[in-house]
């Protein structure tokens, strides 16, 4: 099934308006395997025939990085300009499946004048599911599965968002296993704060592989990721341990869009 | 009379010297630039009376959280015991509430004993901690020296502060038991009063050691007053405004700096002649980020003052866990340190007195600052509320915007940002491509 992807620019010169904006981020463009993440909630959003946009190349960095990096000048040229872009098209609703992208869209522009509902990804999804837009029911995919759920930070402990991607992995009816670590004392995969983008200072151990010790005495054999930084770093330290056939590393998207088998 | 002129002097002495170092610390808080924290009293105030009062975040960590409650609660409590003290020795007399009270009182002060032994129990626990059992967060190099001693210091003269209690009480249980063969009734000084003094048959004796006991405690009193705003146990007083100056907003949401919002929107307005803009002579430039103190916010100091180095933010901390140099703990230590610093510069040489060093590079180095991954750990364990992040990510500000410090492979994911909307390098008309992509 080809993927359907109107964009913003598209839709308005059809004079029609979505209800909401993807906003797709640069790891959701540009990597890899945040890609495939990225066109599994493409699927979703299809299947469910809600009525998105995305920006396409009028999107650009939201800036994050550049502010946890401690470069204000760089975000806030970001954030002005990409609310230049969404107040054009009068933006309303946002989805994202970052929660760097989603932490910055939501908090961090409205003083800069870009007042949006922002939504991750999976609490749109489990208002998919609850509206009964979206059935999992019967669904053997994951079935009894061992599932452990890392809690991204700028997801958890930094907007408070710990039950909706919960609840996707029961919808499932695999068994939620938790971390020792986890909702608000989870521990960091290693790659906020800008650290994705450089070496980690010297220490005696990278954070992403304490992290994985973490999930590997779940004894899970899925871990489940809300961020495409989270999955990368996780998707590393499994790699590291050479467990990357018993263990896979997933979004809670990919994984309820495997269960309906979209 | 010469008792109770003694004690006035006492009183006088002790609270005279508390209130000008109270001074002292509010001047030092004040250094630092203004945030605004006043609004939504109800929501405040809910948020100290959990988190303060009722030490909410502490019960994480079970055995230290009814431990430190155990203290906590005989030191609220002795306090009743304290207006009693004060009277008696304004007034020349001997248990001044017990007459009006009657077996109210008893009752008062037989909770006060439960709790002070209690109390007991857990200030020997604590010494045990730090001293015996290997605790890792209480070991780390940044407690070495001065702030090993405060902590130790601090638990030692609660151990005197208890004993004197209760040499009071018992001498005064013994005393009555020789003079009349009767008791106060006192829960635990009834029973140990007759232990450890029954064998004095003098009554002046016992007079004098209830007298040792009550000099003794309250001259503690003041002593460890005094003592707390030189000391990280501070936070019995300032828990309950550092909670309830809390940052309301998400955690995640960090300040948008107005001075770079202003130049954004001229840069950004084709229309605008940055000549034109007036500039006030009468506002200095602000930095961009934080070099030193007076840099940080009030309530970033008040933090610092609040932080009673129990090191739940490092054990917390990723970074530190993989042996990197960041310690939120130490974050804030050194803050308190540099600010008490520039402090007492500033009242003995002046406002504008410079002593070349400054929070960032003379006390925290570069490396701890871009260890940090933001992840908020420090800050959600707190017990009381304390932010060592915004003061980590200001002190990065100020490397990067002012002083253009920052990791080679930074200044690249900048550059991409910057030309082409993506910390990576890729053309931004590529990035609708995914969803053409088999």
């Amino acid at each position: 099934m080809s993927l359907h992807v109107p964009t913003m620019s598209e839709m308005i010169a059809k004079g029609e308006t979505p209800e909401i904006l993807f906003w797709v981020g640069c790891a959701g463009s540009f990597d890899d395997r945040a890609k495939k993440i990225t066109k599994a909630l493409v699927k979703i959003l299809n299947h469910c025939k809600v009525n998105f946009a995305v920006l396409g190349t009028e999107e650009s960095c939201s800036g994050d990085p550049a502010k946890r990096a401690g470069n204000e000048f760089t975000f806030q040229m970001q954030a002005m300009m990409n609310i230049q872009v969404l107040n054009r098209y009068e933006v309303k609703k946002i989805v994202t499946a970052c929660p760097h992208c989603f932490n910055t869209l939501k908090n961090e522009y409205p003083e800069l004048g870009g007042e949006y509902e922002v939504v991750h990804h999976t609490q749109l999804i489990q208002d998919l599911i609850n509206t009964g837009k979206l059935a999992l029911e019967g669904s053997e995919t994951y079935k009894g599965k061992k599932i452990t759920f890392h809690d991204p930070c700028y997801l958890g402990r930094a907007n408070d968002v710990y039950e909706a991607p919960r609840r996707l992995i029961e919808k499932l009816d695999a068994e939620l296993v938790e971390m020792k670590r986890c909702k608000s004392k989870g521990l960091c995969c290693g790659a906020g704060g800008a650290q994705m983008f450089k070496e980690a200072e010297p220490g005696t151990k990278e954070i992403n592989i304490e992290r994985t010790e973490d999930a590997l005495e779940t004894a899970a054999e899925i871990i489940a990721t809300g961020c495409p930084f989270c999955n990368t770093m996780m998707t590393d330290g499994i790699k590291n341990v050479e467990k990357e056939d018993a263990i896979k590393v997933l979004d809670v998207a990919e994984l309820i869009a495997n269960a309906a088998d979209l | 009379m010469l008792k109770i002129i003694l004690f006035s002097l006492l009183v006088i002495v002790g609270f005279g010297f508390f209130g000008y170092n109270i001074w002292k610390v509010r001047s030092n808080i004040l250094l630092g630039r203004d945030v605004k924290r006043s609004d939504n009293f109800w929501t405040r105030l809910k948020l100290m009376t959990l988190v303060a009062f009722g030490q909410k975040k502490m019960f994480s960590k079970p055995i230290p959280a009814f431990l430190h409650l155990a203290l906590y609660a005989a030191f609220v409590i002795t306090q009743i015991e304290l207006i009693e003290i004060l009277a008696d020795g304004l007034s020349g007399g001997h248990r001044s509430l017990s007459a009006s009270l009657g077996g109210f009182y008893t009752f008062m002060i037989s909770f006060i004993e439960i709790l002070s032994v209690l109390a007991f129990i857990a200030t020997i626990a604590f010494l045990a901690r730090r001293n015996m059992l290997k605790v890792p967060r209480l070991r780390m190099s940044e407690l070495k020296g001065w702030p090993t001693k405060d902590a130790n210091l601090i638990l030692i003269f609660e151990v005197i502060l208890l004993v004197c209690i209760f040499t009071m009480n018992g001498a005064d249980e013994a005393a009555q038991v020789l003079s009349s063969n009767s008791t106060y009734g006192f829960t635990v000084s009834q029973f140990i009063g007759p232990v450890f003094f029954g064998g004095i048959k003098s009554i002046e004796t016992l007079h004098l050691l209830e007298q040792i006991g009550w000099w003794g405690h309250i001259i503690m009193v003041f002593i460890f007053l005094n003592y707390l705003p030189y000391s990280k146990h501070f936070h019995i007083l300032l828990a309950f405004p550092n909670t309830y100056y809390s940052n309301l907003e998400k955690k995640g949401k960090f300040t948008n700096l107005e001075s770079v919002t202003s130049e954004v929107k001229l840069m950004l307005d084709p229309s605008a002649d940055p000549y034109s803009v007036a500039v006030d002579p009468n506002v200095a430039p602000l930095r961009f980020g934080v070099k030193d103190v007076t840099d940080l916010t009030w309530k970033n100091l008040l933090d610092a003052y609040t932080c009673t180095e129990c090191g739940r933010c490092t054990s917390a901390c990723p970074a530190n866990q993989t042996g990197k140099l960041l310690s939120p703990r130490k974050i804030m230590m050194d803050t308190r340190d540099r600010m008490v610093e520039v402090g007492n510069n500033q009242r003995k040489f002046g406002k504008s007195f410079d002593d070349g060093k400054s929070l960032l590079h003379s006390y925290i180095s570069e490396e701890e600052i871009w260890a940090c991954t933001s992840c908020n750990a420090c800050v959600e364990e707190c017990p009381i509320n304390i932010d060592p992040l915004s003061v980590i990510i200001d002190l990065r500000r100020f490397l990067v915007m002012e002083e253009s410090k920052m990791p080679t492979e930074l200044t690249g994911m900048l550059t991409n940002i910057e030309n082409n909307g993506a910390p990576w390098q890729f053309s931004q008309s590529d990035r609708l491509n995914w969803a053409n992509e088999e």
